[in-house]
């Protein structure tokens, strides 16, 4: 090894506690990176993977009945190259031990499993017997959740009627990834069952022989996928068909697009940060220990070595910390992606998923470590490169202080001469003092991204289950059905009050722009299901006329209050009309149409109707209103406000959690990491100083004072600034995050300032602590013989 | 008395330097003229701010006046770009500073061995140390040697090359005067053994008498150049 090389060496060594100080930083934003990235490819190839051995159809349509033979006339659309015709129907379940209802959904098992489209594996037991009624392919998550194995039995209330089925395998299927209620807006694998069953005894079961309600299509490359489902409309409108649609509106490949985003902006919003900071840091430390081997440098200079060669010495100190935190960072990475993904695999069902580390993601974390060094230090390795020998040969002038601008405003009369020294050191160097005060704020704002999350997801839960949702079971009806149903359950023992709603599945259209949802028509002055604005205040529900979410209304639509939309109902009458928009509501959860249940009835076309029930019931007897629903033909589900609440805290918190322990970690690693280097770089270019006052009497204490006393003012600095950056960041995630499923509101409690605030100082008074116990072993004696 | 012809290895006709320090202007060289011939050994003898360092400086090859000429046998290295100048230092050139200049990280061995390894035929590090007296102690670290002990790594460092010319900037400055003997025997045999033209600066009188020639300066300018017939040995001379 060259001589120099092993100088390189012996430097990052003898720098070791700032190197990993470094390192730890670089490492950080390598490892968001890694995580994200591999998290996601991970993902993706097993998505990816599992569709295409499984057949994920790209277009998907349900219809009310038709036969059978439908399905030939479906295949000669022009671009249709496969379709898969299926019986899907709602079921309830009782799983003994489990008080709470169970909703799920039968499907129906192909008919001709060579041909056929989204094909559920069998990844435990094995499939179920065409010969046998009673056999079913069960989902992989309810069973887990419930831990049931093949081989159990389960009580299902099919149409009404009572029946036992025979689990013999556990599957999962490409169409339902996430293993999620159609309407749903979050999993909650306890209460929802997808169940495989074969053609011909659930078709039996729900007088549906010879016909199908839903189709799948596999369709050709190249083929125009609208003008598709537009023929596969038009040819189903006959038989009720509910409007076709492509892949991007299948709900669980919908959510999983929608993850993939949100890694994919977290691949590119922390990294940045991290490796900022760390250039800078690197920049400070090079810049430094440059400054300190002047003499070396020319020395090197002298003897003949080139400014080309002295530079990449330099430069190769840079890379070999650059390569050390990019390993750091990539083994970091690594684990907390592999993390990550099992967190992930909770949710997602694949059959074979494997956290995958590709080494072409790991060689680019690496690269971009040592390319963010390289860049960060040129500054700093330009200096050594254009130093004069003759000049290096010199001790640096001494460095020119001034009065501080503090002291110029008057205050100087009341600062001793430490606290001046302070200042003077501070305000000597403005751009590193500038730029150390806002690393540590970036470390303080990427704590509080951590916490807003939680706040956010907070606020989200309590709008909407306290504020929005205020029944206590929310019932959904097979079909629209007569007023009587309302009157009936508010009959049954236990509820205390009844609201009546109908839900009708709809296009809205303004100009050229289109979204598929549903319009909830709401009984006038409904105190179950509540609409607020954006400053948390009801708002009541204008007789006429269509209410939005704002969300839908300005992003997606387009639209504002007073403007028409055009409402294409996609079941029963299909009627397409013209409604003005006139209030508009915010709510974080999914997005909707609101009008009152008779405006909404008028629009439909089809007199009073209602499709489910909001109750409220008296304390304790949730239970058994739900048992009393359960055996009601008509229902398709009861959800317990409670349940969804607790369903969704727990799989959004386990994600953000996740999420933020990691972050928090990393967040740290800056404040560490700036602080330490500060202090370092700080004891390096006044020890000798610090020493002569040692010899001049003073303390240890008062020298750490003096020390240490630059390290709290700039963090005290930062602290605030740090505020305004995470409101920032805050802001920008907040905004990146406004999605159809949901949507984060800019909230930032007041705790999130304190944690943010309070890692900060601990990290910084670690470091302090560190760098005090180096200040008590400063060698007087050494200091002063040495030359400066 | 009449001298033999001599080949002259350095030869500068009025050199000036001129130092611009902003508001200030620092006249460091005013017009000088000097040649160093092979295999002498040469003492400047000045007091701190004469410009003996800004002169042996530029015939290094570290700094470049601001007029008139210097060249180096056939080299013009007042006309010699920034590579020109690296060139003739990794080829002809050989240094020892005041403060040594050693680079910490690396051991005695190792000081040298990086000059070594750019240089054209170089003797081996441990040969150079062993001409230094330095064969014990060659992996030591420079926090681990006295100051003459330093000094003569830097100066094992310095003709490890074999170099023409050898310059040497203060080398005893920072030693006492028993330590400083040893480093200019080293010097000294250097000079006799390899017959590298040295040239050594000081404000040291009493070092002079080691010297073929003493060269005075004050103030930019020669004001004086005194001729040898016999040198002292380091041992006899006292300051």
């Amino acid at each position: 090894m060259p001589t120099l090389d092993r100088k390189v060496l012996r430097d990052v060594r003898s720098h070791g506690g700032q190197v990993l100080a470094i390192a730890a930083v670089i490492g950080s934003g390598v490892a968001t990176l890694v995580m994200s990235l591999s998290t996601l490819d991970s993902l993706h190839a097993a998505r990816e993977r599992f569709y295409q051995e499984r057949r994920f159809a790209h277009a998907f349509a349900a219809l009310k009945r038709a036969p059978d033979g439908v399905a030939q006339r479906l295949a000669e659309v022009p671009g249709v190259l496969r379709v898969e015709t299926r019986v899907l129907a709602p079921v309830n379940l009782e799983v003994p031990g489990f008080g709470e209802p169970i909703t799920g959904q039968m499907i129906s098992l192909p008919t001709q499993p060579r041909d056929g489209l989204n094909l559920p594996l069998v990844i435990r037991g094995r499939a179920a017997d065409p010969a046998r009624d009673d056999e079913v392919l069960l989902s992989d998550a309810f069973a887990q959740a419930h831990g049931l194995a093949p081989g159990a039995t389960l009580q299902a209330v099919i149409s009404g009627r009572r029946q036992r089925l025979r689990v013999t395998g556990i599957a999962v299927s490409p169409e339902h990834v996430l293993q999620m209620a159609p309407a749903a807006v979050f999993p909650d694998f306890e209460r929802f069952a997808l169940l495989w069953m074969h053609r011909r005894p659930l078709a039996a079961a729900y007088d549906m022989e010879g016909a199908f309600n839903h189709a799948s299509l596999q369709v050709a490359r190249g083929a125009v996928l609208e003008d598709v489902l537009a023929r596969v409309d038009h040819l189903l409108r006959p038989y009720g068909g509910i409007d076709a649609h492509g892949r991007e509106d299948q709900p669980s490949h919908r959510y999983l697009s929608e993850e993939f985003k949100q890694l994919r902006q977290m691949a590119i919003m922390f990294p940045t940060i991290f490796l900022a900071v760390a250039a800078f840091l690197l920049n400070v430390v090079v810049g430094r220990l440059i400054q300190t081997q002047r003499d070396q440098i020319a020395a090197l200079k002298a003897f003949g070595y080139s400014n080309l060669q002295v530079g990449l010495h330099y430069l190769k100190i840079v890379l070999v910390i650059g390569a050390l935190g990019g390993v750091i960072g990539v083994a970091l990475g690594g684990w907390m992606g592999s993390g990550m993904f099992d967190m992930y695999m909770q949710y997602y069902r694949f059959p074979d998923a494997r956290f995958q580390l590709q080494p072409a993601l790991a060689l680019a974390g690496v690269l971009i470590s040592c390319g963010a060094s390289a860049l960060g230090t040129l500054v700093a390795v330009r200096r050594a490169v254009v130093l004069p020998p003759a000049e290096a040969m010199r001790p640096e002038p001494p460095a020119r202080f001034g009065v501080s601008l503090v002291e110029r405003l008057g205050l100087g009369r009341v600062l001793s001469p430490a606290a001046r020294m302070v200042v003077r050191n501070l305000a000597k160097r403005p751009a590193r003092t500038g730029l150390s005060a806002l690393g540590i704020a970036f470390s303080c704002a990427i704590l509080m991204v951590s916490s807003f999350f939680w706040d956010t997801m907070q606020h989200v839960m309590f709008v909407q289950f306290r504020l929005v949702q205020r029944d206590d079971i929310t019932v959904t009806l097979l079909e629209p059905t007569s007023w009587r149903a309302r009157h009936e359950v508010a009959r049954l023992p236990g509820v205390t009050h009844v609201e009546a709603f109908r839900a009708a599945p709809v296009r809205l259209r303004h100009g050229h722009r289109t979204y598929r949802t549903v319009v909830l028509g709401l009984e006038e002055g409904a105190a179950l299901r509540r609409l607020i604005d954006g400053e948390l205040r009801s708002v009541d529900l204008p007789p006429d006329g269509l209410v939005l979410t704002g969300h839908l209304a300005r992003e997606i639509l387009g639209v504002g209050v007073g403007d028409l939309v055009t409402v294409e109902v996609l079941e029963g009458r299909r009627q397409v009309r013209h409604v003005p928009v006139v209030a508009l509501v915010e709510e974080f959860i999914g997005v909707s149409g609101y009008m009152t249940l008779p405006a909404l009835n008028r629009l439909l076309g089809e007199g009073d109707a209602l499709t489910g029930l909001h109750l409220t019931v008296a304390p304790g007897a949730e239970g058994a209103v739900f048992r009393a629903i359960d055996e009601r033909p008509r229902v398709a589900g009861a959800q317990s406000r409670h349940a969804a609440l607790a369903s969704f805290e727990r799989t959004m918190a386990e994600q953000m959690l996740t999420f933020a322990f990691f972050n928090t970690i990393l967040a740290s690693s800056i404040a560490l990491g700036v602080v330490y280097n500060a202090a370092r770089i700080a004891l390096a270019e006044r020890g000798r100083e610090l020493a002569s006052l040692r010899v001049l009497g003073l303390t240890r204490g008062e020298i750490s004072a003096i020390l240490l006393g630059e390290l709290a003012v700039l963090t005290l600095a930062a602290v605030p600034l740090g505020w305004g950056v995470g409101l920032g960041l805050c802001w920008i995630l907040s905004q990146t995050m406004q999605m159809d499923l949901f949507r984060l509101p800019f909230v930032v409690e007041p705790r999130t300032f304190a944690f943010a605030s309070l890692t900060v100082l601990v990290a910084a008074t670690g470091s302090g602590l560190l760098v005090r116990r180096q200040l008590d072993r400063l060698d007087l004696v050494a200091v002063l013989k040495t030359r400066e | 008395m009449t001298e033999p012809p001599r080949e002259a290895v350095f030869v500068a006709r009025a050199l000036t330097k001129v130092y611009d320090m902003g508001e200030v202007q620092v006249h460091a060289l005013r017009g000088v003229d000097l040649e160093l011939y092979a295999g002498e050994m040469v003492v400047l003898l000045g007091a701190s701010g004469s410009g003996k360092s800004t002169l042996l400086n530029i015939l290094g090859g570290l700094d470049t006046a601001t007029s008139g000429q210097v060249l180096y046998r056939d080299h013009d290295l007042t006309r010699a770009d920034d590579g020109a100048l690296t060139a003739y230092r990794r080829d002809h050139v050989g240094f020892v500073f005041q403060f040594y200049n050693l680079i910490p990280s690396l051991t005695a061995r190792e000081n040298v061995a990086i000059v070594t390894e750019i240089a054209r035929a170089p003797m081996r590090p441990e040969e150079a140390l062993a001409l230094v007296g330095l064969a014990e102690r060659m992996d030591h670290f420079p926090s681990q040697l006295s100051g003459g002990e330093q000094q003569r790594v830097a100066i094992a460092r310095a003709i490890a090359k074999r170099p023409d010319v050898l310059l040497c900037d203060e080398p005893t400055g920072a030693l006492d005067s028993s330590t400083g003997v040893l480093v200019l025997e080293a010097l000294e045999r250097i000079n006799r053994e390899l017959g590298a033209t040295t040239a050594l600066i000081t404000h040291n009188a009493g070092i002079a008498d080691m010297a073929d020639r003493v060269i005075r300066i004050s103030d930019g300018h020669i004001i004086d150049v005194q001729r040898h017939a016999t040198k002292k040995a380091p041992r006899e001379l006292s300051w």
